[in-house]
């Protein structure tokens, strides 16, 4: 069996969000830089677990990014997997980004494609069901649990209000969320040996982009706590119905 | 040419949420001169023709129960068969389970440009811009489209609907629908349950509570209020919520009108997720828990002290 995790780059969960150049470009200064957790945490973990469970499990990695992307795919690597593919460009636009994916695990012939549900930076949740659309294969999206049955996958996804069980011959592409497994932290030995894994760099495809992002901004900030006190609790109620009109 | 919205529906029901897109993309349509229409997929119970009252012109119905079988798969295709009938450049969905599923599918099969978690109509001054959150919740980005269809999914509590007065015409849909690869083989909602990411009030719980054998104090006040509960990520960690009540960055993202945290210190991903509430309520007893700086309305004090007053008070208010 052949898996292919796509993983993204993304801004650390607890990172400054301030923006650039006329609040055209995010401010990356002192930023962190972590493997999206969604594809780290639950898509390659789970794929890692597969693996073990059957080590003839062939499990590669893909990143569409620049250099700077190497130390976050060092580090899958250092969790797991075989071998990392790099497919050398910058670029914001899904449809660009998933086109780049699809001909990478074309060529790759998965049985197998794992995405995480969304990244943490533009929520698009949109990269695993393009790349299944291109290559004509069922997408099951924001999946918890995935197990393997006779070349089938039995995979349990977040509907509104609860969940539903889904099953699909493969090959299919997952996205994956909270649930799926838990989180793993690379040990000496993996990191050793993820130095010497293989990390391929491919150039891209020619893509069309279908959008661009224009101007960032932020909230507005809030006007500031009026706080009530804890002997009279009723006041706040007062105030959230004949004030705030919460309710 | 139309803008053409996709309702999503439950058991039956088109959901809240659907409303809102729906009437989203009547003003689209208004802006740019044409008309919405409205796709509904699988066995629907409820009288489609309201939508009228939303700005929809017509309502196109594919009734096959086959439908209710979710294959993402297969509804991509009947929407691509409804689009070309309609002729529609714009695709609007509510952004649900269902949507985002469906919609990046839709977006490769049209090669149109996909927004999703829209916040707020399209601007047409310099091309067609929509503005999206972004950074979770954190951030907003104003996206252009640059293709000639384009593909919005609206988050839910985002837009607020204006109501006029119409009537639907319900037109049957003839589409070819494919086989299934994916089959639904259970069922697990809780019904009964307000929806978290379309309830107006969400009342939530941290660790504060100590232990879900406390939740009565979430769950009173939310039955009393008509509220969804939700949760901070250490508790449904730590298995006192299930996880799908789990709001914040890596859980869900919700903008109610109000939200009301007890015991929740408000991490900066936790804020993540509930930053978009219109009211953000917090129960503390440290005067220097984070989330207080997020919020409009706070109270320093123990949560099982203050609590049952304050549902004692909404009691005498609801009676009233």
């Amino acid at each position: 069996m052949k898996i292919l995790v796509c993983i993204s780059k993304t801004p650390d969960t607890t990172a400054k969000i301030a923006f650039a150049d006329n609040n055209t470009k995010f401010a990356t200064d002192g930023v962190q830089w972590i493997i999206n957790p969604y594809d780290e945490w639950y898509a390659l973990v789970r794929a890692i677990e597969l693996k073990e469970a059957d080590p003839s499990t062939i499990l590669h990695l893909v990143n569409v990014g620049a250099v700077d992307c190497e130390p976050i795919i060092r580090k899958a690597l250092a969790l797991g997997g075989d071998e990392a593919i790099r497919i050398n460009s910058e670029n914001t636009d899904s449809f660009y980004i998933a086109s780049q994916i699809a001909a990478v695990a074309k060529e790759g012939a998965y049985d197998l494609i794992f995405t995480g549900k969304e990244t943490i930076d533009y929520n698009g949740s949109s990269i695993g069901g393009m790349v299944a659309e291109l290559l004509d294969l069922p997408y099951i999206s924001h999946a918890f649990k995935f197990d393997l049955e006779a070349g089938n996958a039995l995979v349990v996804r977040e509907i509104e209000g609860g969940e539903e069980t889904n099953k699909v011959a493969l090959p299919v592409v997952v996205s994956c969320q909270k649930g799926m497994a838990e989180q793993r932290i690379p040990n000496m030995k993996g990191i050793m040996g993820a130095r010497s894994k293989p990390l391929k760099i491919t150039e891209p495809i020619a893509a069309d982009s279908l959008t661009t992002v224009g101007s960032f901004d932020l909230p507005p900030a809030k006007a500031g706590v009026k706080l009530v006190s804890p002997e009279n609790p009723e006041e706040l109620v007062r105030l959230l119905h004949e004030e705030a009109k919460a309710f | 040419m139309s803008v053409l919205v996709f309702l999503d529906q439950a058991d039956g029901h088109i959901t809240k949420s659907s409303f809102e897109a729906a009437n989203y993309a009547s003003k689209i349509a208004e802006q740019s001169g044409t008309t919405a229409e409205a796709i509904v997929l699988g066995t629907v119970a409820d009288d489609l023709s309201v939508l009228g009252n939303y700005g929809v012109k017509k309502v196109h119905t594919v009734s096959d129960p086959s439908l209710n079988n979710f294959d993402a798969q297969v509804i991509t295709n009947v929407l691509a068969q409804a689009v070309a009938a309609t002729g529609a450049d714009v695709i609007v969905f509510s952004n649900s389970a269902a949507a985002k599923a469906v919609a990046p599918r839709l977006s490769v099969k049209l090669k149109a440009g996909l927004v999703s978690g829209a916040v707020a109509l399209p601007d047409f001054s310099n091309g067609f811009v929509v503005k999206k959150t972004v950074f979770s919740g954190k951030a907003f980005a104003h996206i252009a489209v640059t293709s000639a269809k384009k593909i919005i999914t609206l988050n839910p509590n985002s837009f607020t609907i204006e109501m006029g007065s119409g009537i639907a015409e319900i037109m049957p849909f003839a589409a070819t629908i494919d086989t299934a690869k994916v089959t639904v083989t259970a069922v697990n909602k809780i019904t009964g349950e307000v929806s978290l990411s379309e309830a107006d009030i969400v009342i939530s719980g941290g660790r504060g509570l100590k232990g879900p054998e406390n939740w009565g104090l979430v769950t009173d006040l939310a039955k009393l209020l008509g509220a969804a509960t939700a949760c901070s990520r250490p508790v449904a960690d730590i298995d006192w919520r299930p996880h799908h009540e789990h709001v914040g960055q890596t859980g869900l993202a919700i903008a109610p009108n109000l939200y009301f945290a007890i015991g929740i210190s408000g991490a900066i991903q936790h804020l993540a997720g509930v930053n978009r509430s219109k009211v953000i309520v917090v129960i503390n007893k440290d005067p220097e828990a984070p989330f207080f700086k997020a919020a409009d309305y706070g109270i320093v004090g123990d949560a099982f002290e203050v609590m049952p007053k304050i549902i004692e008070a909404v009691k005498k208010l609801k009676q009233a």
